[in-house]
């Protein structure tokens, strides 16, 4: 278990306790948390799962995969702390992850 | 009830994400999703894809965990078919004599399979592909099959077909029009997909029709056009669909290839809506009216009429894009290529990777990727209006979609 703090854009936060072994996305989703659509279902291929991680958490949930650097290569105001949270798995490690969700995933 | 309360009939995708919306929104009315289907609702597209392979459990296909609906105050009726609207009184009845009461109705059916008009059609062992209890079944009779038919080379068909050669039964796929996904994609991507199955060893059968399935308690056969009698143990109609439109014809709703709806996916009746695969609505740059069947075309859809709910009405005005599995072949399609002139190609089919630009004179109207999600990235933001590219650009290998503008 994890518990996950995504901040919206507009300052409004929402924690969420994620089971291992899901993706940051899924939780997200099955939470219900505005501004992550992950319409692909995970696949990497959509780039609505943006999100940007707090500074002190890089090192924790690690760097980009391959597919994930092209796609956000494509997507709207990236910046170096961007990852796609639907290629990041929940575990203990993750447990108080921030992440900041962009203004819009469109 | 409250006048607030949204009813939605169907709980599919775009039903899901218009929940889901409305309560981001904080929208605090009642919500209620009337399901004919029982179980928790479902993604479809795993159906003839990761669920039917194997590689995806049931449990990992439902939208949304149990969870979702209690934490964000979502019912969900199983089992129980919405038959009839009263308009005036602002009620939807269901098959159980159950009454819901609405402020605002959305009709969110999505479509069922088209049946095949021919003799056999009703023999044991002719089946579709549409929800999971068509899946469940269709999977379960995997292992034992050596031989199917696949009516229809369309998206479902093409997606079954792959996967049912991928465990070495003999697949024959009949298709009607000179060649597969005809409506879909362009005439090299056509083909290009065409080889591909042909190269794993399914017979593709185009410009052929079927004429009836034969068998004397189970289909045991199909018999083409042009007389061929094709051995099947199962055969898979998969010819497309057609949208649920009866329950709105019968309230006296404007039907045709959909239920007919406005830019703001309104019907003239301001308190019933229609999104998603049963919705026919007005798209900029085409002619008439269209009906999309995408997860993309249900959640934008549904993300603008939450919108509209929550008092902030925006036209509906997304870019189609669509995705498709076919063995280790991911094709991505952006925009709608009807009408196209000219296509452009960007990387060398022969490696597997590549991309067709589709454009209609200098415009760009679509593009489809195949194992290229980059281009794809890149066509998504070239047709949603800038930047803008050329033929010239899009054939020319050196050119960085990413620098464009
Ligand atoms: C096998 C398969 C594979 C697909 N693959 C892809 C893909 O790869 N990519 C993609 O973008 N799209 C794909 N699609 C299409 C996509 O699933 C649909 O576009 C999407 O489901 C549409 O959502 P919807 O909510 O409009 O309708 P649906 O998801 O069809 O939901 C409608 C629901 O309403 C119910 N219903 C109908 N009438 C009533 C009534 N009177 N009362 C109560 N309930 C009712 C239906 O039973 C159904 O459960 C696929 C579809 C199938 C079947
Ligand atoms: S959910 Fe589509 S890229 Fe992450």
């Amino acid at each position: 278990m994890a518990k996950i703090t995504f901040i919206e854009h507009n300052g409004t936060s929402h924690v969420v306790e994620a089971e291992n072994g899901v993706s940051v996305m899924r939780a997200a989703v099955d939470h219900n948390v505005p501004g992550i659509d992950g319409d692909c279902g995970g696949e990497c291929a959509c780039a609505t799962c943006h999100v940007y991680v707090e500074a002190a958490w890089q090192g924790v949930v690690g760097g980009r995969t391959e597919t994930e650097e092209t796609m956000l290569s494509f997507a709207a105001a990236t910046q170096d702390n961007s990852r796609l949270c639907c290629q990041i798995t929940v575990s203990d490690a993750l447990d108080g992850l921030v992440v900041h969700t962009p203004d819009g995933q469109h | 009830m409250s006048s607030s309360d949204v009813v939605v009939v169907g709980a599919g995708h775009a039903a899901i994400q218009l929940a889901a919306s409305l309560r981001q929104g904080r929208y605090d009315g009642a919500i209620t999703l009337i399901a004919d289907e029982s179980g928790l609702p479902y993604q479809r597209p795993p159906l003839s894809k990761a669920f039917m392979s194997g590689h995806m459990e049931e449990a990992a296909l439902l939208l949304r965990p149990a969870s979702f609906y209690a934490a964000q105050n979502v019912g969900v009726v199983e089992n129980d078919a919405a038959v009839g609207i009263d308009r005036a009184a602002r009620v939807v009845t269901l098959a159980s004599g159950a009454a819901h009461a609405y402020g605002h109705l959305v009709l969110a059916t999505g479509a069922a399979n088209r049946p095949l008009p021919v003799p056999g059609a009703q023999l044991p062992g002719v089946v579709g592909l549409r929800n999971l209890a068509e899946a469940r079944a269709l999977k379960a009779l995997l292992p034992g099959l050596r031989r199917v038919v696949v009516i229809g080379a369309g998206f479902i068909g093409l997606e079954f077909a792959a996967v049912a050669a991928e465990r070495g039964i003999a697949v024959t796929v009949i298709e009607a029009a000179p060649r597969p996904l005809m409506r879909g994609v362009s005439a090299v991507m056509s083909d290009h997909l065409a080889a591909s199955h042909r190269g794993w060893g399914t017979e593709l059968l185009t410009g052929t029709g079927v004429k009836a399935i034969h068998g004397s308690t189970h289909a045991e056969s199909a018999e083409t056009t042009d007389g061929r009698i094709i051995l099947a143990d199962l055969v898979l109609v998969a010819i497309g669909v057609i949208p649920n439109t009866a329950l709105a014809a019968a309230a006296g709703l404007r039907t045709g290839n959909g239920i007919e709806v406005d830019a703001f996916l309104a019907t003239a009746d301001p308190a019933i809506s229609a999104l998603g695969d049963c919705a026919a609505f007005p798209m900029a740059g085409q002619i008439g009216l269209v009906r999309l069947e995408s997860v993309q075309n249900a959640s934008d859809q549904a993300r603008a009429l939450a919108d509209r709910l929550l008092g902030k009405p925006t036209s509906y005005a997304k870019l189609p894009w669509f995705w498709s599995d076919q063995a280790a072949l991911k094709l991505q399609i952006a925009g709608l290529s009807g009408g196209h002139d000219q296509t452009v190609l960007r990387g060398d089919p022969a490696s597997g990777a590549f991309s067709v630009f589709c454009f209609q004179g200098a415009r760009l109207l679509a593009v489809e990727s195949l194992n290229r999600a980059p281009d794809h990235m890149a066509a998504r933001r070239f047709l949603a209006g800038a930047p803008k590219i050329t033929p010239a650009e899009a054939a020319d290998p050196a050119f960085d979609l990413r620098s464009a503008g």
